[in-house]
């Protein structure tokens, strides 16, 4: 276990990502279109948006593998793509899948901390922390999607850098694992670094990020808290229970609420529990079941780029 | 917002100076950590030393066979020197070095790892310069070995008839360097062609093509065609190991043969170094 130690020197760098109108087009395709954003130190930033929304891109661009057609991007003000070295600045994990099957965990931890001239104490130092220690020195081909997906987080960690980049990190990883990254994320964010999440899901960065970039289509859609994030949720809805499901129904109509019926269920909108209670009392219809129910975030995030999502399932084309 | 950030691992936020020689530390744990690296030198070693032994058995068991003057004449013709290293050899370890070579740089592209290499070392340039170097010394030290090992098992077999000749015969040297320089020479222009065409089997065709159809399409029979013959590396390996160069209609010498060489090696490590710098990873 790595950790914070009081009073250590702290480094000049701001470990600030800025993307600044960032534009990438592949022939005809734009992927990502004027994008502009800011990634801050101390948080959990999460990447958010449905497959094909120029997630992936935007992350290669900051760290210089693809060129940007128009606009910029740096790293502590700098363009990632001018520094001779990496790994003491930003760790990256982007695909789990970027290694080489014949080699083992530690020959390919080893070569990179090499290049770096970290010292081969961090790769027996990362490898413990990531649980994959004991099996250091089996070929990685023969791993799982989840010590492949350990192993690149390892490779994120030895250059102990202030920025960290990760592209999908929980894809493959058992609930263990998923707690065990969460933590890990919570604990690098609270010693001052910048990390930045990808996801397509919103379930995953509901419980890990602070921050949101949420984009569509290669544009952003938002930027802001998770909290002022929940609260673009379309609102409440409330259910109700009673055997004069269309008697009540008629009522609430009347108030100018939307209700959807299901036996004696309602689903309604536009209208509070406390009102639709006062309405049920007036008319002295039987209530069995009064409650509301607050759009998540999920619901929230899907509303958001329900115009944006590029491969519906179920959609005739 | 000014939220500093405190190094926890012991690294210490100044980061030291970039040194080349590290990178080249890095490429040989690449290089050596890989089972197919020294399964794919070995069968190569092996296939080349068995067509060279071969031949020279095959001379050494025929040899009752011979009239008195072929024998006497067998040393003065150069024909031990021929055996030391042969053609068909030099074939397939040209062929063999030209895909390890390739195979340095397409492992990465084809697995994804480029990237991992990328975003630790943005100088892409650098990386390129320094895994040139691994594959360079690495085949040199094979070619080094597969050409001595070559030399001396043949003249030992040959020793059998009293036909085997020593080093210091003359042009011997030459053979023997001729040999031992084409493994680094393919392996750097197998590294530049998976360097520019990224996919395996792409360039597995490209460095057929260059390495084995180009010398045999262009012959003697025109100037021109004499002329890109000879620009070839497999015809410049040919004139450094005729110990009589035959009289063409088209004679060159062998240090045109060297400067063939030394042409498609800079080449190809100028194309290697080069090709990555301005493509999306």
């Amino acid at each position: 276990m790595v950790r914070l130690r009081a009073g250590s020197p702290t480094g000049t760098v701001v470990p600030v990502i800025e993307v600044n109108e960032l534009t990438k087009r592949y022939g005809g395709t734009t992927a990502v279109k004027d994008l502009t954003f800011t990634v801050r130190p101390g948080l959990i930033t999460g990447f958010l948006g449905p497959n094909g929304a120029g997630k992936s891109t935007t992350l290669r661009m900051i760290l210089g593998l693809h060129e940007p057609t128009s606009g910029t991007v740096t790293v502590d003000g700098r363009s990632f793509r001018d520094r001779p070295r990496g790994l003491r600045l930003v760790g990256s994990l982007l695909d789990a899948h970027d290694v080489h099957g014949g080699r083992s965990a530690v020959a390919q931890l080893s070569a990179l901390a090499r290049s770096n001239r970290i010292p081969q104490r961090r790769v027996e130092e990362v490898l413990r922390e990531v649980g994959l220690a004991e099996v250091a020195r089996r070929r990685i081909g023969g791993f799982s999607l989840g010590m492949k997906q350990r192993l690149g987080i390892a490779s994120a960690l030895l250059g102990d850098p202030p920025v960290l980049l990760f592209d999908e990190p929980l894809n493959g990883l058992d609930p263990e694992g998923v707690k065990w990254v969460r933590d890990l994320f919570r604990r690098l964010a609270a010693e001052g670094r910048t990390v930045f999440v990808s996801s397509h899901l919103m379930s995953e960065m509901e419980h890990t990020a602070d921050q949101l970039i949420v984009i569509g289509r290669g544009e952003l859609i938002a930027a802001e808290s998770l909290t002022e994030f929940s609260a673009r949720g379309t609102g409440q809805s409330v259910t109700v229970c009673t055997p004069a499901a269309a008697a009540l129904r008629n009522l609430l109509t009347a108030e100018g609420a939307a209700v959807d019926t299901a036996g004696d269920l309602l689903a309604v909108t536009g209208v509070t529990a406390v009102r639709i209670g006062e309405i049920a009392m007036e008319h002295r219809i039987p209530l069995h079941h009064l409650s509301t129910r607050s759009a998540s975030l999920e619901e929230a995030f899907m509303e958001l780029t329900a115009d944006s999502v590029q491969y519906l399932a179920g959609d005739p084309q | 917002m000014t939220t500093t950030y405190a190094p926890v691992g012991g690294l210490g936020a100044d980061e030291p100076r970039a040194r080349f020689y590290d990178l080249v530390a890095a490429e040989w744990i690449k290089l050596r950590s890989l089972r197919s690296t020294w399964i794919a030198y070995g069968a190569t070693f092996l296939a080349v030393i068995a067509f060279n032994a071969g031949t020279a058995y095959d001379t050494y068991n025929y040899w009752p066979e011979r009239s008195a003057a072929d024998r006497a004449d067998y040393v003065r013709a150069g024909i031990p020197l021929q055996e030391a290293f042969t053609a068909n050899s030099a074939m397939v370890m040209m062929l063999a070095l030209g895909a390890i070579g390739a195979l340095a740089i397409i492992g990465e592209y084809s697995t994804g790892t480029i990237r991992t290499t990328f975003a630790a070392v943005p100088d892409r340039r650098s990386v390129m310069a320094a895994k040139t170097v691994v594959v360079t010394a690495v085949a040199t030290v094979f070619g080094s070995i597969v050409a001595v090992a070559s030399f001396g098992l043949t003249q030992a077999i040959l020793d059998g008839r009293d036909a085997g000749i020593s080093m210091s015969y003359p042009g011997a040297l030459r053979v023997v360097m001729a040999s031992a320089l084409l493994a680094p020479v393919c392996a750097v222009v197998g590294m530049a062609i998976g360097s520019v065409i990224r996919h395996t089997s792409a360039t597995m065709i490209a460095a057929v093509a260059v390495i084995l159809v180009l010398p045999i399409v262009f012959t003697e029979g025109r100037h021109w065609s004499a002329v890109a013959g000879h620009a070839t590396l497999y015809q410049a390996w040919l004139r450094l190991v005729e110990v009589d160069p035959r009289q063409t209609d088209f004679p060159w010498t062998t240090g045109g043969a060297w400067t063939v060489y030394a042409v498609w090696a800079l080449t190809a490590a100028v194309l290697a170094v080069t090709s990555a710098q301005r493509r999306d990873q």
